[in-house]
């Protein structure tokens, strides 16, 4: 059995699965109920001045009978009273002293006002801070949240006031609604941040009543954007990981991961683009404390498979993986190739090919009444798009074609230091 | 991940395997309940929205070990069990717009590349020194021996026939288990370490009192005998036989040698027993299958989709409110089946209709083969032999909820005592017996 104990910026946890800082962290209740499930720890929901939320919070995406690949919100932070949630981390820390208790904060921005939060927060004897840039509905109107986020001034500025009172470490959450989030993460990293967390909710309408012309939800006829998570989100949330992972000013800075993680293989994915933990938040919404089982289980027998020791060993193994544009190589050839005992005849490789990739798939009526389709191998120019539309396991696949060329990256060519191997549209 | 195909099965797979694509579509399926009624009606009670949860997430290993940790037989009950009234029936998409989540299956796609594969996913637990003989090495007996070596104990299987597996090794209409895939799990089962003694009849090779004598505890899982004749002329004739010899038959011959092409087959009885060998006998090509039945379809033992299955073939007849009186043959051959007809009588106190013969009702079935499906026999020699141990009206073993007998250090579930149900309940019982076990084991160790 592999050791799933992780150390993230100083704050150690008995394994990398936390919730994330949302309605599943809301009470101690729940807290506790987790970690008796299994979760490593918990990111309190956001504590701060108490707030009033509205009825109808939450709108979804479905897409093909599959229920929540998307959620949005419009809830705000705890609007429970702080000294009831103090109470309650003191309580959860008193009998979970080896769990992570994270607590996630937000108040204006006035440096007395974050330094006594942070110091009631360690009081209550929290093992780390997350400092909320991310919220980006309702308290960003306040000029709290990703208000703070977008700016990397604003940014670094609150990350000094909160570390000049902290004594633990602190994490700096960030908002995804940026152009650029490494901006943001050298703020938080210059203004101190021990780790940084991503990706909050992402600026979002889930979808609109066509009866009524109300957006969802819906609050009495009316809505306001929302911030949006769940499985749809992961491809951004694992972009911003890498990138702050691969930018040489905050290489190495711990990361916690956020965005669609609904299982342990999503969990690695993270891991391999440099986080250390993950949080977790529409899974648990969707099923349950229960779904930790798995991720635990299956992660451990991942890393026995793989001879690994530690999730820290898996920590960052991807980042090496990703190169910019102008440094891949354009003589990696590949092309499509049908495995015509598996084709069921759809024919939709060919649609797809033919109007929305390169005209490299042909096809016609067979003698059995489905569609006969095969690969024009001079016209292809390996784009995936066949095998990426195939309902049929493994019946595209791509394969590497061998070429007399050495490899070529644009770099190389555009400085005339390398030479490309022909292409398709040489044949036109 | 390899293919498990099992290459026996001689007419065919009623379920056969999953491809990987099939079982994640299929995972994908499942709406992942909470405190789910397909696990609350498993007698295991395998945990399946996690299984199938963990064959969504490939987490092939974990799913495995959910289901064998439950029910170590989890292989063979993946093909065997009526999940159709067990955990597919269960299925709360039979309410939505949906058919149920093919459970069986997905679990013989997560069983199978350990089970099949002979990898070990269990150990011994720490030896304590103790001894437990099991009587019979069928699921109960399999069952109650892992659970118990599992738990540290020494367990020593006694099985009166060449081969281990019971029912699952001798009895089950090959198109749903063949005798290749009970007998590789079977070994799977055993590689945890316990001993097997087969062709070894307790009562005859060895004596019930010398295993009370020389064990600390002793597990009873014999099951049910054969299928005693009925007692009316004609049983001596070629061609009449015990449905489960004709079912065992096909098991270990050739389909050529167990044909039965042009032949007219009838099968007496209602039950399960009764329907796998009228579905086995259309399969084998026999021009015409009647099912003999004493009542109406109301009160058939076999579940509705065996019947279905049956009736699907073409060539079966269900012969209701019928009784067989003679056995009609030529030259020492069957040659037909002669019955009369019963109608039911006015209900009683309980509700229970009873039947009775009408009179110069008399016909005959123009059939070549007889196979009576009429219910196992129960071991009442050899329980009489056991002192002191309290058996009921029926034959069965009388067990309180852990398969306690009213005897010291005895045991006993499985068909034996529940007077025969399925696979998994025997598993079930055979596991619980085992944790029982220990337990008083514990207690007289730590007095």
């Amino acid at each position: 059995m592999a050791d799933l104990k992780v150390n993230i910026a100083g704050i150690e946890s008995p394994n990398p699965f936390w919730l994330a800082s949302a309605p599943p962290a809301n009470t101690g209740d729940q807290v506790m109920r987790a970690f008796d499930a299994g979760w490593g720890g918990a990111v309190w929901k956001t504590l701060g001045e108490p707030i009033v939320n509205t009825w109808s919070r939450y709108g979804a995406l479905d897409l093909n009978g599959q229920k929540m690949m998307g959620l949005n919100n419009i809830e705000l932070i705890t609007d429970r009273p702080l000294e009831v949630n103090f109470r309650e981390i003191a309580e959860v820390k008193k009998r979970y002293p080896k769990h992570a208790v994270i607590v996630s904060l937000m108040v204006e921005a006035k440096r007395e006002a974050w330094h006594e939060i942070v110091k009631r927060a360690i009081d209550a004897g929290a093992d780390g801070l997350e400092l909320n840039f991310g919220c980006p509905h309702g308290m960003s109107e306040r000029g709290m949240g990703s208000a703070v986020g977008q700016v990397p001034d604003y940014t670094c500025q609150i990350t000094e006031w909160a570390k000049e009172a902290s004594t633990i470490p602190v994490l700096v959450k960030l908002t995804p609604n940026i152009t650029d989030v490494r901006f943001a993460a050298r703020a938080a990293k210059r203004g101190g941040a021990d780790g940084v967390s991503l990706i909050n909710t992402i600026n979002s309408i889930t979808s609109v009543d066509l009866d009524t012309f109300a957006p969802r939800p819906t609050v009495s006829g009316y809505s306001s954007h929302g911030g949006y998570c769940g499985p749809a989100v992961k491809p951004i949330a694992l972009n911003m990981v890498s990138e702050i992972a691969r930018d040489p000013e905050t290489a190495g800075i711990p990361i916690s991961g956020i965005g669609g993680i609904s299982n342990w293989r999503d969990a690695v994915e993270f891991f391999l683009l440099g986080a250390t933990t993950v949080q977790v938040c529409t899974a648990v919404m969707h099923y349950g404390f229960r779904i930790v089982e798995d991720m635990i289980d299956g992660l451990n027998n991942y890393l026995d498979e793989k001879g690994l020791a530690n999730v820290h060993e898996l920590c960052g193994k991807s980042v090496g993986h990703i190169r910019d544009w102008k440094n891949l190589d354009l003589n990696y050839v590949v092309r499509a190739n049908i495995d015509q005992n598996k084709c069921i005849g759809c024919g939709l490789c060919y649609t797809a090919c033919n109007d929305g990739a390169h005209q490299a798939i042909g096809a016609k009526p067979a003698d059995n009444g489905r569609t006969e389709v095969w690969v024009i191998e001079e016209a292809c120019v390996g784009c995936n798009l066949c095998s990426l539309v195939c309902p049929v396991e493994q019946c595209i696949s791509m394969q590497q074609i061998p070429v007399d060329a050495e490899p070529c990256s644009w770099e190389q060519y555009s400085s005339g230091k390398g030479k490309l191997a022909p292409r398709p549209q040489d044949n036109h | 991940m390899s293919e498990h195909s099992a290459s026996s099965y001689k007419l065919g797979e009623l379920k056969p395997a999953l491809s990987r694509n099939e079982a994640l579509a299929e995972a994908n399926r499942c709406l992942f309940c909470y405190d789910a009624p397909c696990t609350r009606a498993c007698p295991t009670h395998i945990d399946v929205p996690k299984f199938i949860k963990k064959i969504a997430s490939e987490n092939l290993k974990g799913s495995a070990k959910t289901i064998l940790e439950a029910n170590i037989l989890g292989a063979s009950c993946a093909r065997v069990c009526p999940t159709e009234v067990l955990c597919e029936g269960a299925c709360v998409l039979n309410d939505l717009h949906d058919k149920p989540i093919k459970i069986g299956r997905l679990q013989r796609y997560a069983t199978d590349p350990f089970v099949m594969e002979g990898t070990q996913l269990f150990q011994a637990g720490e030896a304590t020194g103790k001894k437990v003989a099991i009587v019979g090495g069928g699921p109960a007996g399999l069952a109650c021996a892992h659970e118990l070596t599992l738990l540290g104990h020494e367990a020593v299987v006694f099985e009166a026939q060449a081969r281990l597996g019971g029912l699952n090794t001798y009895g089950i209409a090959d198109y749903k288990l063949d005798i290749e895939t009970s007998l590789k799990e079977v070994d799977w089962v055993q590689s945890i370490g316990f001993s097997v003694r087969t062709n070894t009849r307790i009562g005859q090779d060895v004596s019930m009192s010398e295993l009370l004598a020389d064990y600390d505890a002793v597990f009873i899982g014999v099951g049910l005998g054969s299928i005693p004749t009925l007692g009316m002329p004609g049983e001596d004739l070629a061609g009449y036989e015990d449905a489960l010899v004709f079912i065992d038959t096909l098991k270990h011959q050739s389909i050529d040698q167990v044909s039965l092409k042009g032949q007219r087959v009838a099968v007496i009885g209602g039950g399960n027993t009764a329907i796998d060998a009228v579905s086995q006998s259309a399969s084998l090509g026999a021009e015409k299958v009647y099912m003999v039945y004493r009542r109406g379809r109301e009160d058939m033992g076999a579940y509705d989709h065996e019947i279905d299955l049956a009736l699907s073939k073409g060539t079966v007849e269900i012969v209701y409110m019928a009784q067989p009186t003679e056995i009609l043959g030529e030259g020492g051959k069957v040659t037909g089946l002669k019955c009369v007809r019963h109608r039911l009588k006015a209900a009683d106190a309980s509700g229970k209709s009873g039947i009775e013969v009408i009179e110069d009702s008399d016909f005959v079935l123009p059939v070549d083969r007889v196979f009576r499906a009429t219910g196992q026999a129960k071991y009442r020699d050899f329980f009489a032999g056991v002192d002191g141990l309290e058996v009921d009206r029926s034959g069965r073993v009388v067990v309180d909820g852990n398969g306690k007998t009213s005897i010291d250090k005895l045991w006993a579930s499985g068909d034996c005592a529940n007077g025969g149900k399925e696979v998994v309940n025997a598993v079930a019982e055979g596991k619980a017996a085992a944790q029982h076990i220990h337990q008083a084991l514990e207690a007289k160790t730590h007095g």
